[in-house]
């Protein structure tokens, strides 16, 4: 039932955010499951009526107060180192360590679709965002519209995706398969049905994927792109041959804070 | 004339005959309206209902009137969580019955409803009548700008009903993120009508919110000092101070929005050098202490009723009172959790996620010193107690969901699944409306005289208990499986029969609700049998319990001295509940007036005639609503004399009703 989920990681990533989940929940279940045994002692022990110790003017006790104060803050206080690593090491924005450079896709969100550009290909998806297995993924990505957000449960987290900026997310996938991804905020009419296949393929799946796109002759150009973006909902795939250069910073710059500026270099890159 | 200049951006296409769930949901609303307004004519309720009820400036019966204006919009908010519930367990793999526009407003609704309309008047409403009692007062700090604050509250949710008929709702979340929300995305007047709702609303809780913190600081009963309030009272000023620094980023979110949407800036929009996450800060630096503004008070019920039920002093109350302040400074600390996925950089968010976890200390010590207050009681299990064991059971299963969402690379993948849905329902529904609820039952007897059906009041518990796990347990599993929020649709045959299992929970609740409306209407039919004015239904411990059920207008004929904590229950310890003067002063209370229920009319006026760009209404609106303030300001006989041979009377009453108690008893 969690078949390609957190439970069901499909990379690194998602690995390691398991575990994170389990390490958390067990912390918590120290201070939380007394909370449960002690309600249900003290509810059967001391209900009106059974002759149980009964001291109406009990409201105070130092040791018992410094007890419970004491043991959340321990708790906390781990949960703290647990959040400062791993919250570094699971940074979205961290290029996943690996012998293989890792493959660069662009993303953009638009009324009610995904493209996917592939910079170094020059090749271009809508819909459909295929990549080689064992092999670190960078996903650029800014919005043609409003805000989005770009998640593939399999794989790993989500990151948002806004008009004007730039964010990022590192993935990688270990195990071959088609999982789903989808955009999670909401962003109108079409948001339900603004999903798309992430593919992990074997290298020579890859590179038939690439020729496969280069044989479709389409060719993504500005007018294309004008196309592309007016609003359509469960919109079909696309593969592009050819796409104009740097129009994802094009597009960047469309909805660029300050249009006078050079868009890549300011206003565009979060942190780094 | 020109009809733009006339109606504005109003036409007859603004009725709701887009669909007809919509025009069936509008001709409720106005036949619903047509029918309580005959109702009225005909029991010709009309005078006693404008002199006793609208134009009274009470805290009792503005509090009153709160808490029927929550249950109402509660009801209208349910019906959108009902379609919500029937909409996903029937749309996989089709559109369901709603198209995703109605959808969307639906949710939108449900959310600014549950929030803004439900949850906030009842829990103003919950600390209008009982903070004053509790306090040893007569009455707020200003009972005037009680009323406004009320009326202010109630045109706004005028409002959102009105949008229902007359044109449409955001369908932007109750968050009303932009740049979704600008006119570019959203150039219809549902926006308009979320923008100016908030607006208003949240100018009359600000306004309550001064006046709850005045009237805590300055009007105590003699002797009372600060750690001899009721903790009840000190989780009300703690409410009250995070609204009052709290509502200005919602208020200054929103008017920026209205300011784009209407004069075309750009703060948030794609282009112009607009920013959607300044919004997003903007928003949650309100959001955030907002959760606690809702859940504070009804920490503060559970802290009465617990000890009350336990037959016990309160446990570690100093412990709570810090608790609940830390919790109320920390709580303008993590604004950023919501939204960790924004890109920013892991020591920010590192910073983020470690805050909030801190939140969670002072949360655990209040759980675990309401397991000590019972542990030695006598537990009775009355409805308000039901209520607040199953709101620990409950609660604490939110709360560790919660810190789960704290951690960012865990919201990386929670974030916007039904997992956070499921987890901030698991916080609210136990946290506050369980606590509303167990402070409805607790406190009606005082209020009214008689108390609430026992019977009928457990069958609600349970339906909504059971509801509540059934419609929310499979959220999270949900989100565990990927599926997001705010889909009107889905094509995955695995996640459907979680939805099922969602809708019957929402079932369940609605036989809650259900059970409730009849518990109301057989408690007022065996009134005659139940009603008691000597006062103690409960055995309660706080000064609120040492007057007649219901209170005198004047609450107090003579204030009560206070040294200690739980002041009542002291006193009945020492055998002198109730002090009986020689003569009695006459006592000045404030007039009725019309001012605020004119002010929310005004109010409500100025907001629809803002949304459909009716100007010259709107200016006439503004105008009328600076002249009311001038004309009262100019008015001198604001209150008026209660003759001491009338206490005299009422006092007696009540005593000779505190006799026949104890003759009975004996």
């Amino acid at each position: 039932m969690f078949k390609d989920s957190l439970f069901d990681p499909a990379g690194p990533v998602s690995a390691a955010t398991r575990d994170l989940f389990f390490d958390s929940v067990g912390l918590m279940l120290i201070v939380v499951a007394p909370v449960f045994l002690l309600v249900g002692f003290v509810l059967w022990r001391y209900r009106a009526g059974t002759g149980a110790a009964y001291k109406p003017h009990w409201a105070g006790s130092r040791a018992v107060e410094i007890g419970i104060w004491f043991m959340p803050v321990v708790i906390v206080v781990a949960l703290w180192f647990i959040v400062w690593n791993r919250t570094h090491a699971l940074d979205p924005y961290k290029p996943i360590a690996s012998g293989l450079p890792p493959l660069v896709v662009q993303a953009v969100a638009l009324d009610w679709q995904w493209l996917f550009i592939y910079p170094d290909e020059n090749v271009a998806a809508v819909n459909r965002l295929v990549f080689p297995v064992g092999r670190p993924l960078t996903i650029e990505l800014t919005s043609d519209t409003v805000m989005n957000s770009l998640s593939i449960p399999a794989l790993g987290g989500q990151i948002y995706a806004m008009a004007g900026m730039e964010t990022q997310l590192n993935l990688l996938a270990d195990r071959p398969g088609v999982y789903d991804g989808r955009n999670t905020m909401f962003s109108g009419d079409g948001f339900s049905a603004q999903t798309f296949a992430a593919e992990a393929v074997d290298v020579s799946g890859f590179q038939s994927f690439l020729a496969q796109a280069r044989a479709s002759g389409d060719a993504l150009d500005a007018a294309g792109f004008e196309t592309l973006s007016t609003p359509t909902i469960a919109g079909p795939v696309r593969l592009y041959s050819t796409v104009e250069p740097k129009l994802f910073h094009t597009i960047m710059a469309a909805h660029g804070s300050m249009p006078e500026m050079a868009p890549a270099a300011n206003h565009a890159e979060h942190a780094p | 004339m020109n009809p733009d200049l006339l109606f504005g951006k109003l036409t007859l296409d603004a009725l709701p005959f887009y669909s007809p769930i919509a025009a069936g949901g509008a001709a409720t609303i106005v036949l619903g309206g047509v029918a309580v307004v005959g109702l009225i004519t005909w029991l010709k309720a009309w005078t006693y209902l404008w002199t006793e009820w609208f134009t009274s400036t009470d805290h009792k019966k503005l509090g009153i009137m709160y808490v029927i204006l929550a249950l109402v919009m509660l009801l209208r908010g349910f019906v959108d969580a009902l379609m919500m519930r029937a909409q996903q367990a029937i749309a996989m793999g089709n559109e369901g019955y709603l198209t995703p526009d109605h959808f969307q407003q639906v949710f939108s609704s449900h959310g600014t409803i549950m929030i803004f309309f439900m949850g906030m008047p009842f829990l103003f409403g919950i600390m209008n009548y009982v903070v004053p009692l509790q306090l040893g007062a007569r009455d707020v700090a200003f009972p005037l700008l009680n009323a406004i604050g009320l009326w202010l509250t109630a045109a706004g949710a005028a409002l959102v009903m009105a949008s229902l008929v007359i044109g449409v709702f955001s369908t932007g979340g109750w968050t009303g993120y932009p740049p979704y929300t600008e006119l570019s995305y959203s150039p219809t007047v549902g926006v308009d009508y979320w923008i100016m709702a908030l607006l208003i609303a949240g100018t009359g809780t600000t306004l309550s919110a001064i006046n709850f913190i005045v009237t805590i600081y300055k009007m105590r009963a003699p002797g009372m000092g600060l750690m001899q309030m009721p903790l009840f009272c000190w989780t009300a000023l703690c409410a009250s101070l995070l609204a009052v620094f709290a509502l200005p980023g919602l208020t200054v979110a929103g008017g920026l929005l209205a300011l784009d949407r209407y004069l075309g800036m750009h703060f948030f929009t794609n282009d112009g050098g607009g920013n959607v996450m300044n919004y997003a800060n903007l928003f949650w630096i309100f959001g955030h202490p907002e959760v606690y503004i809702l859940i504070l008070p009804a920490f503060g019920v559970f802290s009465t009723v617990i000890p009350t039920f336990s037959q016990k002093r309160l446990f570690g109350y100093n412990v709570l009172v810090y608790a609940t302040m830390c919790i109320a400074v920390l709580s303008f600390t993590v604004w950023l959790h919501h939204f960790f996925t924004m890109g920013a950089d892991a020591n920010v968010n590192a910073f983020f996620g470690i805050m909030t976890a801190v939140i969670a200390v002072p949360t655990g010590v209040k759980v675990y010193d309401w397991i000590l207050t019972m542990y030695r009681g006598r537990l009775r299990f009355d409805t308000p107690m039901l209520w607040s064991i199953a709101f620990i059971l409950t609660f604490v299963i939110g709360g560790m969901t919660g810190v789960i969402l704290s951690i960012p690379p865990l919201d990386y993948v929670f974030h916007n699944t039904l997992f956070l849905i499921a987890h901030f329902h698991n916080m609210l529904i136990p946290g506050m409306l369980f606590g509303l609820f167990a402070g409805y039952a607790y406190w009606f007897p005082k209020a009214f005289g008689f108390p609430l059906d026992e019977t009928w009041g457990r069958r609600a518990f349970w339906f909504w208990v059971v509801g509540f796990y059934l419609a929310f347990m499979p959220l999270y599993v949900l989100g565990f499986m990927g599926a997001v929020r705010r889909m009107t649709y889905y094509d995955q045959p695995e996640w459907q029969v979680y939805f099922i299992i969602a809708a019957i929970g929402a079932l369940s609740v609605l036989l809650g609700i259900v059970s409730q409306i009849i518990q109301l209407v057989v408690s007022i039919r065996n009134r005659a049998q139940t009603a008691n004015l000597a006062g103690d239904h409960w055995g309660g411990q706080t000064l609120e319990w040492s007057t007649s059920s219901p209170p005198p207008e004047y609450n107090f004929a003579v204030l009560p001295t206070v040294c200690t904590l739980d002041a009542f229950q002291v006193a009945k310890d020492m055998g002198t509940p109730h002090l009986w003067p020689e003569r009695y002063e006459p006592l000045e209370v404030p007039r009725n007036t019309m001012v605020g229920l004119v002010f929310g009319a005004l109010a409500f006026l100025l907001g629809f005639a803002t949304v459909w760009h009716i100007w010259w209404l709107a200016g006439l609106a503004i105008i009328g609503i600076v002249g009311i303030t001038i004309a009262r300001s100019f008015a001198t006989e604001t209150t008026r004399i209660i003759p001491a041979s009338e206490i005299a009377l009422t006092e007696l009453r009540w005593k000779q009703a505190i006799l026949a108690q104890q003759g009975d008893a004996q």
